[in-house]
């Protein structure tokens, strides 16, 4: 195996909320070929940490670098056009928009060209074939002409991933991807997750410890801020610190 | 992604507007001119307000600017020339309208609409207070702009009959650019900031130079209405720049309905029609200076009754009669088909 490819890392990432630390000195690295599950209770910062990551907060202190560059300054779009991808705890899409548009409008940004103003956006092979592309990854095929309000809340989830995969991330921050679905659902979502992971770096925050202990490769437990383990889930599991303070002891 | 009923309410909305001035009278083809300025008014709000989402609520005064623009560049007592006027009246408006944008699109919500209508009370009190604009009685337009190639005329704007041919191109060129303009990649991101910018910024578009396009776009446009309001009228005043013009030209787009071009068309016919209508002494005698009070309250029950505007109410009839697929068409209703 070659050296681990580190895609992106953020260094001594610090945020506070006026006297409150939301998140307190977290080091983190997400390799490309891997899962890292960030867990910890409600409030415990992961939201925040992902947000930092992404560039929708900034960090008191710290910095995040993305394939290499130092991007604690830039903002949020520049990012995701570098290519890092994230979904939201709440779904984030395009209701009124059919599925097949949302993903198109996701892989327009990397081919905006907003001056062909008299091109009818349905032309641009580059977006449609990226898009039909990663409908087809997360599952979405037959549901292309639906409006996007209309799918189950599952749907919605895989919706969020093909939008993610269809601008070719390196980088998926997911958070809580699997809240609210099916057992069947997150079976497939998983499946998803590990296809996915050969060729991204996937952040996933999750509150189903059962998923998290199947797909993880890398397990960071976050408490009030700040990080108490980092490991393999087979050392976290056995961790007293995370029995005593996440686990309750099971 | 046109279908086809809309192609052809636009195409027959424009047949109707060309054949117009043959069947009509001084009276009608002054309406109707002063109507399809409104519209191309309320298409350049429409942008704005129905395709990206941001509520403006001080767009008189990019159309006010368009406006003095218009006599002020305009020789004192010779015939400008329409080749340079009209571009540089719509400059004008545009460039005000960067400024605007620039800065107010820094705020989100109901600050950008009173950010919004501050600029225009400032464009409004410039104009009000200070003597370039003549002040509270404004300034007329001495003689009206021309085209002339080669010593002959080729587009003059004097008569009422040209100057609706004019406006009815210029109406129709605004529309056809915005159809165009919607299905572009530009448009598409446009109604994505409207439908989620969260999720535009986290896909990699940086929102903020595309809504300044689209403000620059919109003021554009709406100094083009301003010009032509100009020309028609041959005078200018400062309440061509009140927030009063700018809630009216608001309340035609929500009357014909948000999130369509034919909205903002059928809304402004509507909306002058009404006023027509309750000014009219013919119908209310005495009673016809209270018109407001009869406009509002028809306003507030078109609203009530008709959420989603004129342009909706086909649908409603549908849906009344076919019952049980409401469900299904209230959240289809904003799919992303648009002309």
């Amino acid at each position: 195996m070659s050296a681990p490819d580190v895609l992106l890392r953020g260094r001594e990432i610090t945020r506070r909320w006026g006297g409150l630390l939301a998140v307190d000195r977290v080091s983190i690295e997400l390799e490309r070929g891997s899962v890292h599950a960030v867990i910890g209770t409600n409030g415990a910062g992961k939201s925040t940490l992902i947000n930092i990551l992404s560039g929708e907060i900034a960090p008191s202190a710290g910095r995040v670098e993305l394939l290499g560059h130092d991007v604690t300054a830039w903002p949020q779009p520049r990012r995701a056009r570098a290519g890092l991808g994230r979904s939201y705890q709440r779904s984030t899409i395009y209701p009124s928009f059919s599925v097949f548009e949302n993903c198109r409008l996701a892989a327009q940004a990397r081919n905006q060209k907003p001056w062909l103003w008299w091109q009818s956006a349905q032309r641009c092979e580059a977006s449609t074939t990226a898009a039909r592309a990663a409908a087809h990854r997360a599952g979405l095929d037959e549901l292309l002409e639906r409006p996007a309000g209309l799918l189950s809340h599952g749907q919605k989830r895989q919706l969020e991933i093909a939008m993610c995969l269809a601008i070719a991330p390196e980088v998926l921050l997911l958070d809580e991807p699997l809240a609210g679905m099916g057992a069947e659902e997150t079976d497939r979502m998983l499946a998803l997750l590990a296809e996915l992971k050969a060729s991204h770096a996937i952040l996933l925050v999750e509150h189903d410890m059962d998923a998290v202990f199947r797909i993880a490769d890398r397990i960071t437990v976050m408490v009030n801020g700040a990080v108490i383990a980092s490991d393999t889930p087979q050392a976290v599991r056995l961790s007293p610190a995370v029995q005593a303070a996440y686990l309750g002891g099971h | 992604m046109v279908t086809r009923g809309k192609l052809l309410f636009v195409v027959a909305a424009f047949v109707l507007l060309a054949a117009y001035p043959y069947v009509a009278g001084q009276f009608g083809v002054d309406l109707v001119t002063k109507i399809m300025i409104y519209a191309i008014f309320a298409l350049s709000l429409e942008l704005l307000v129905g395709t990206t989402g941001l509520v403006c609520f001080g767009h008189a005064a990019l159309f006010g600017i368009g406006a003095y623009a218009t006599v002020l560049l305009s020789p004192e007592n010779d015939a400008a020339g329409l080749w340079w006027l009209l571009p540089a009246c719509v400059m004008a408006a545009a460039a005000y309208a960067l400024f605007m944008g620039a800065l107010s699109l820094r705020t989100k919500g109901v600050y950008f609409i009173m950010v919004t209508l501050a600029f225009a009370q400032m464009a409004y009190y410039v104009i009000h207070d200070t003597k370039i604009g003549g002040g509270t009685d404004g300034i007329y337009l001495n003689v009206k702009p021309v085209l002339k190639v080669g010593g002959s005329t080729l587009i003059g704007l004097n008569d009422a009959g040209s100057f609706y041919a004019f406006t009815w191109v210029m109406l129709l060129l605004v529309f056809g650019l915005l159809a165009l303009l919607l299905r572009s990649r530009f448009g598409r991101a446009l109604a994505g900031i409207k439908a989620n910018e969260q999720r535009m910024r986290a896909t990699g578009f940086s929102t903020y130079p595309y809504k300044l396009a689209a403000f620059t776009i919109s003021g554009a446009i709406a100094g083009l209405a301003g010009f032509l309001f100009a020309v028609k009228d041959g005078v200018v005043n400062p309440e061509l720049l009140s927030w009063h013009f700018s809630g009216a030209v608001l309340i035609m787009i929500i009357l014909g309905g948000l999130g369509h071009l034919r909205g903002a068309l059928i809304g402004a016919f509507a909306f002058a029609l009404l006023q027509e209508f309750f000014q009219s002494e013919a119908v209310f005698g005495a009673f016809a200076k209270h018109w407001l009070l009869g406009l509002g309250l028809t306003i507030i029950a078109s609203v009530a009754l008709l959420p989603r505007g004129l342009v909706g109410v086909p649908d409603q009839v549908r849906e009344r009669l076919l019952g049980n697929q409401r469900d299904r068409r209230s959240t289809t209703e904003r799919s992303d088909e648009r002309t």
